[in-house]
């Protein structure tokens, strides 16, 4: 059997570092919230799993997947902005979660509990690991364009719809896998902070992609070997880890 | 001479408003054909059709197998400001052959060995107009699509940019579809204009029809407008 604290560390870097390259794509785009409403609507599933006490990782993914689609079926009917669809849907969601919630885990379900991690987590998030880095390396460049011009990529046979749907499921895993790690709070940091500081530090796109693959990784177990030395929860620290590299990535910002 | 393009009813619907209205063309093979029209005429709508980016209804058939090459309006230095990649990276989507990309800049009077490692958004307004047109030109267009390439452009830039369309299209037959609000460049350049403001308002070789009426009904005011004799 693996030791649990490696578990944590181990399961740390693999969110972590997935975390750091799709955010590294999420700037780009100036999409930057959009992580933050998704791992809102995990709540529901969160809740739902301390209820009934199966796995946080399952309810979260199932709940994120179920607020999107009906986020996406209001879009068709409704007419209405999907700021405005996403804004309501994402409050619901978080009200529902409440009044399942059992309060003497609120803490855990808003920013986490590294010791709930266990070897179903491990194996999860390894796959999870796997597959979004090799996806994740095969959409690089052309998300990026992407992000430069959509009439260029579309030009170039890219279809956004279709590499929009492959990131917006990677980031929903990667959400749904992080509840246990910051919770639901502090998702939007978790892929947006590493990004941040590799795009201060990087010259190019392969440093880029590098930088925030490494640097979220390593960021987040970090934060989590810190709880352990220092007994305070992981998910605050490794958000603070993160906003102190991005203050001294300034010092480095490329002109 | 070789057909390249049909355009037959084509009418382009957003959102419930009509931008384009039952317009028909055709583009022969060399041609510069160039799309002149106020703004908000459908000058851009029609690129996007015409790539089939979006929507449309009619027909629009491109010669078989044809490779086009396309640069969007207003596509500018911020766009890459605050993207972490070099000029080599961009070139390394469509190709990782470095001797290829350096011969395309050395084309365009580009010196690789300055800016490969520069961010775009580092460059000069001029080199980083020649840095786009050697991106679209690596995929070695037969058509090519520009849509105001001289907005962000001094008078040398859109002097090179011409000269060099001009050189290409001679040696290999490339057809260029340009929109332009330039009357200079229509004269001087184009071998059919198409006037559109939601139709065609007029279709054919600039001097015969290219008239101070036409234009005055084109833009809705007096244009100060001068017809220059090359020959």
């Amino acid at each position: 059997m693996i030791d649990s604290f490696l578990q944590q560390i181990l399961v740390g870097f693999f969110v972590g570092s997935i975390a750091g390259v799709l955010g590294s794509l999420m700037i780009i785009k100036r999409m930057a919230l959009v992580s933050g409403p998704l791992g809102h609507l995990a709540l529901p599933g969160v809740a739902l799993s301390l209820v009934y006490n199966f796995n946080m990782f399952l309810g979260a993914l199932l709940s994120i997947l179920a607020g999107s689609i009906v986020i996406w079926i209001l879009k068709i009917i409704s007419k209405l902005h999907l700021e405005v669809l996403v804004g309501i849907i994402f409050a619901s969601f978080v009200a529902l979660g409440f009044l399942f919630l059992p309060m003497e885990h609120a803490e855990e379900a808003l920013v986490g509990n590294i010791l709930k991690i266990n070897l179903s987590d491990l194996l999860i998030s390894f796959l999870v690991w796997l597959i979004g880095l090799f996806v994740l390396w095969k959409i690089y460049s052309k998300m990026i364009l992407l992000g430069i011009s959509e009439e260029l990529a579309k030009n170039e046979e890219i279809h956004p719809k279709k590499y929009y749907l492959i990131y917006l499921i990677l980031i929903a895993l990667i959400c749904a896998l992080s509840v246990k790690i910051i919770g639901i709070l502090l998702t939007a940091a978790l892929t947006i902070l590493p990004a941040v500081f590799a795009n201060n530090l990087s010259r190019n796109i392969n440093q880029y992609f590098i930088i925030s693959f490494l640097g979220g990784g390593i960021g987040t177990s970090l934060g989590i070997l810190l709880s352990k030395f220092f007994s305070l929860p992981a998910g605050p620290l490794i958000i603070l880890i993160f906003a102190t590299l991005f203050v001294i990535s300034l010092i480095f910002k490329r002109k | 001479m070789e057909k390249i393009l049909e355009v037959k009813n084509l009418t382009v619907k957003l959102d419930n408003e009509i931008i384009i209205d039952n317009l028909s063309f055709e583009i022969e093979k060399k041609e510069v054909f160039c799309i002149l029209g106020p703004n908000g005429a459908g000058k851009t709508t029609l690129f996007k059709a015409l790539l089939g980016l979006i929507p449309f209804s009619g027909k629009i058939k491109w010669k078989e197998g044809i490779r086009i090459g396309y640069l969007p309006e207003r596509l500018s230095k911020m766009h890459f400001s605050n993207i972490p990649m070099t000029v080599k990276d961009f070139f390394f989507i469509k190709t990782k052959e470095l001797s290829k990309i350096q011969e395309y800049l050395k084309q365009v009077g580009l010196n690789p060995s300055q800016i490969l490692n520069k961010n775009p958004s580092q460059l000069s307004g001029g080199q980083f107009q020649r840095f786009l047109i050697a991106w679209v030109f690596i995929s070695e267009p037969q058509v090519l699509l520009l849509d105001e390439p001289t907005t962000n452009v001094d008078v040398s830039g859109e002097n090179f940019l011409f000269n060099f369309l001009a050189q290409e299209r001679d040696k290999r037959n490339l057809t260029i579809l340009l929109i332009t609000h330039d009357l200079d460049i229509v004269y001087g350049f184009a071998t059919k204009v198409l006037c559109l403001y939601k139709k065609a308002l007029c279709w054919g070789i600039p001097r015969d029809v290219l008239t101070p009426q036409l234009l005055e009904k084109l833009y809705g005011t007096k244009l100060k407008f001068y017809i220059h004799k090359h020959d």
